[in-house]
């Protein structure tokens, strides 16, 4: 069917910000209009490329439809992982007809740290990247040859920069929270540490790396170097990160249990900096739906994770009310950048791109609430926040998501 | 002498109960007024244990359940003792012997230990913020008897009503506080309570066993222990776990012993009459030597024991007062 969207407010992460209309035609956004298009009046919201989460953890299509996300990265922690073309595929065809998945594929057999899974066969299953998953390699020699055969295979290695020996058993940040609750903790470093060695690593191979999350302030440090250098990291991190800091795990708030665990005031400061000034590429919601029997536990017994697919948009139009970032650099990071590193053509709003699309009220307001989540779970640790921005519609290749 | 009283005048401010709470989960929350009202009521129970037949019949017809998710013996059997003086049934529930070994979640049990209407529950587990899980659930007060790394306020009451009558008060006194502070529940629990109350106090560890940003909680810390001795009223020591002891966090106990081991030459440093505290069970010529540990007129290990069973009495006893109806607080 061919649509016209009139009246709408077009914000494109690469043609910026205006008014007007917006024509598809056969599933694709089209310079003109198609033939007896139906007119979709936007009332002059926000008309803008549906979001691509790049790093959830579970496929929650009825999370992802509240929140505006049309395609999703897949991580390859799943049970089976996916370490082989059969999962890779299976889970490709998952989400179908309503949800794009795009799995990145486990970057060694059972993301166990040893062996190369294999890249290219994975990549010709549907996998659109390779990642270490939850965890860090903690084999040097491992992850250097990870990241080279990925270079040979086009594919950008998406990792998780914690060092293991030092977070061990950790379930905290090292500091006046964790200290006073008597949680195993870990010291931030174990990130920068991580990602000094994996920048190190990638420069060496010339492999295009992605951190997932960054979350502290050296590690955003030397990323700003390495790129200053032309090394090919990018990073991403969620509004948790942004928005919350250790203090929130006071009381023992489970859903506040995250991987990498929240960090103290001063990196939360220099996350909010790394994000105004461009050094962060990617907002991801983490979206790691777990429900009461992984949650309902003492604190350090918790399974870490939050849903995040629901709260994304609104938390990021937030960032944007408080002016921390342009609407059309938001939706860089939610849809442009992720489709970048997935390497498929999608996240704009140039003419021939398929039409994804999310319609949006930026101003309705309305209150985070763990009990009413859409999705498999409801574990947020902005249970009760009031938020404003809502996505009223969304497209997927020219098709309403329903 | 008097029989002790249900209460006391002056357990009320402000129209409310003094002891507002309905569990003791920690002493973080509590106000200093609160904790010496705590103190205070165990006072009563010291020279009743001493004196007379040690049998009070308030407690009479209500069901105590000591669940304990981590093996302890003195802490369990201080609980009990003290809940029996006062007329309570007394269970105690092993998690060796119970369906937590079967996979049950701790909210589960907890549910299952309210339903068979326990009228109070005191709670050992080894992860923190537990027994705050199970105080959420269950409609009776829950006493924290040690959870994780997080707290055991009971050990903190019992340390602090031991040094306020050797001592004479607890403000102003210099307390050295010495051993495994990054896992002692001990240590952070006596921390917030002799700080709460004005004392001084240091802690000293390798910095292998010490916590980040310990001096937010208002102590200084030290590595040095021999400097931490200097003008001490109070050098308390903590137990090291064997698990710790063998290269993890110390290369050996002979080590740690030269370094943090209290010997006589070393106690010479605090001031002359000083006293010596270990909440127990002791590694003899590990933290504490033998000579240090029994030096009459000194060490206050025993009477801590003591101080253990008046404080737990008290603490039974004040949060059951609103189930119970006892006026000025239902």
């Amino acid at each position: 069917m061919n649509l016209t969207f009139a009246n709408a407010r077009l914000v494109c992460p690469e043609a910026g910000a205006r008014a007007g209309d917006l024509h598809v035609v056969d599933g694709r956004i089209a310079s003109e209009a198609g033939e007896g298009a139906q007119v979709v009046d936007c009332r002059g919201r926000i008309l803008a490329p549906a979001l691509i989460d790049l790093g959830v953890f579970a496929m929650d299509k009825a999370a992802c439809r509240a929140g505006g996300i049309a395609r999703i990265g897949l991580m390859p922690d799943q049970s089976p992982v996916l370490d082989g073309p059969g999962l890779v595929q299976r889970a490709a065809d998952m989400g179908k007809p309503e949800l794009w998945v795009h799995p990145i594929a486990a970057a060694t057999r059972g993301l166990a740290g040893e062996s190369l899974a294999e890249f290219a066969t994975n990549a010709e299953a549907g996998a659109r990247a390779v990642s270490t998953g939850r965890a860090w390699i903690a084999d040097s020699g491992v992850m250097r040859r990870v990241l080279a055969y990925a270079r040979d295979c086009g594919l950008t290695v998406i990792t998780h920069a914690e060092d293991g020996g030092l977070t061990g058993s950790a379930v905290a940040t090292e500091g006046e929270t964790a200290t006073r609750l008597g949680l195993p903790a870990a010291p931030a470093i174990a990130e920068a540490l991580a990602v000094a060695r994996d920048i190190m690593l990638a420069e060496q191979t010339g492999a295009a790396i992605h951190f997932r999350q960054l979350t502290t302030a050296a590690a955003f440090d030397l990323v700003r170097a390495a790129r200053a250098r032309g090394v090919a990291v990018s990073c991403g991190i969620t509004p948790a990160h942004l928005l919350l800091s250790d203090i929130n795990v006071t009381d023992f708030r489970t859903f506040a249990r995250l991987s990498p665990p929240l960090r103290d005031e001063h990196d939360r400061q220099a996350a909010l900096a790394a994000l105004g000034d461009g050094t962060i590429d990617v907002l991801c919601s983490g979206h790691d739906p777990q429900g009461p029997e992984e949650k309902r536990l003492p604190f350090a017994d918790a399974t870490p994770g939050m849903a995040g697919a629901t709260t994304l948009l609104a938390l990021g139009l937030g960032l944007v009310r408080d002016e921390r970032i342009t609407l059309q650099r938001l939706f860089a990071m939610l849809s442009r950048t992720p489709a970048r590193l997935l390497g498929i053509a999608a996240g704009s709003l140039e003419p021939g791109m398929p039409a994804d699309l999310v319609l949006v009220d930026p101003d309705a307001p309305w209150q985070i609430d763990a009990d009413r989540m859409p999705g498999k779970a409801g574990n947020t640790p902005f249970d009760g926040l009031p938020v404003q921005g809502k996505a009223l519609r969304l497209f997927k290749g020219g098709s309403e998501v329903g | 002498m008097q029989p002790p009283i249900d209460h006391r005048p002056g357990a009320q401010i402000y129209g409310r109960a003094v002891f507002p709470h309905a569990h003791l989960t920690g002493i973080s929350g509590l106000q200093p007024h609160e904790i010496l009202f705590l103190l205070d009521e165990a006072e009563q129970w010291i020279e009743a244990n001493r004196t007379r037949a040690k049998s009070d019949r308030r407690l009479d017809g209500l069901t105590q359940i000591n669940a304990f998710f981590e093996n302890s013996t003195r802490t369990l059997l201080s609980f009990e003792i003290a809940g029996k003086r006062m007329g309570a049934d007394v269970v105690n529930m092993h998690a060796a012997q119970s369906s937590v070994k079967k996979g049950e979640t701790l909210i589960d049990t907890a549910v299952t230990l309210n339903a068979m209407r326990a009228d109070v529950i005191v709670i050992r587990h080894m992860s923190s913020g537990a027994v705050q899980l199970i105080a959420d659930k269950v409609d009776c007060p829950v006493l924290n008897a040690g959870d994780g790394s997080h707290e055991h306020p009971t050990q903190a009451l019992l340390d602090a009503l031991t040094i306020r009558r050797r001592r004479g008060a607890i403000a102003h006194q210099r307390v050295v506080i010495c051993g495994d502070i990054l896992h002692s529940r001990v240590a952070r629990s006596n921390i917030l309570a002799l700080t709460a109350l004005a004392a001084e106090v240091r802690v000293v560890a390798p910095s292998t066993l010490m916590p980040a940003a310990i001096e937010k909680m208002h102590v200084t810390p030290f590595t040095d222990f021999d400097a931490a001795l200097e003008g001490a009223d109070v050098v308390m020591m903590l137990r090291l776990q064997n698990e710790r002891m063998s290269g993890a966090f110390i290369p050996s106990t002979r080590e740690y012993h030269l370094n943090y081991g209290l010997t006589p030459a070393r106690l010479a440093r605090a001031k002359p009459d000083a006293l010596v505290m270990h909440p127990g069970p002791m590694n003899r010529g590990v933290e504490i030597t033998s000579s240090v540990a029994d030096m009459p007129g000194r060490s206050a290990i025993t009477e801590q024991v003591e101080m253990g069973v008046a404080v737990r009495m008290a603490c039974l006893d004040v949060l059951t007062r609103r189930a119970r109806g006892v006026e000025g607080w239902a």
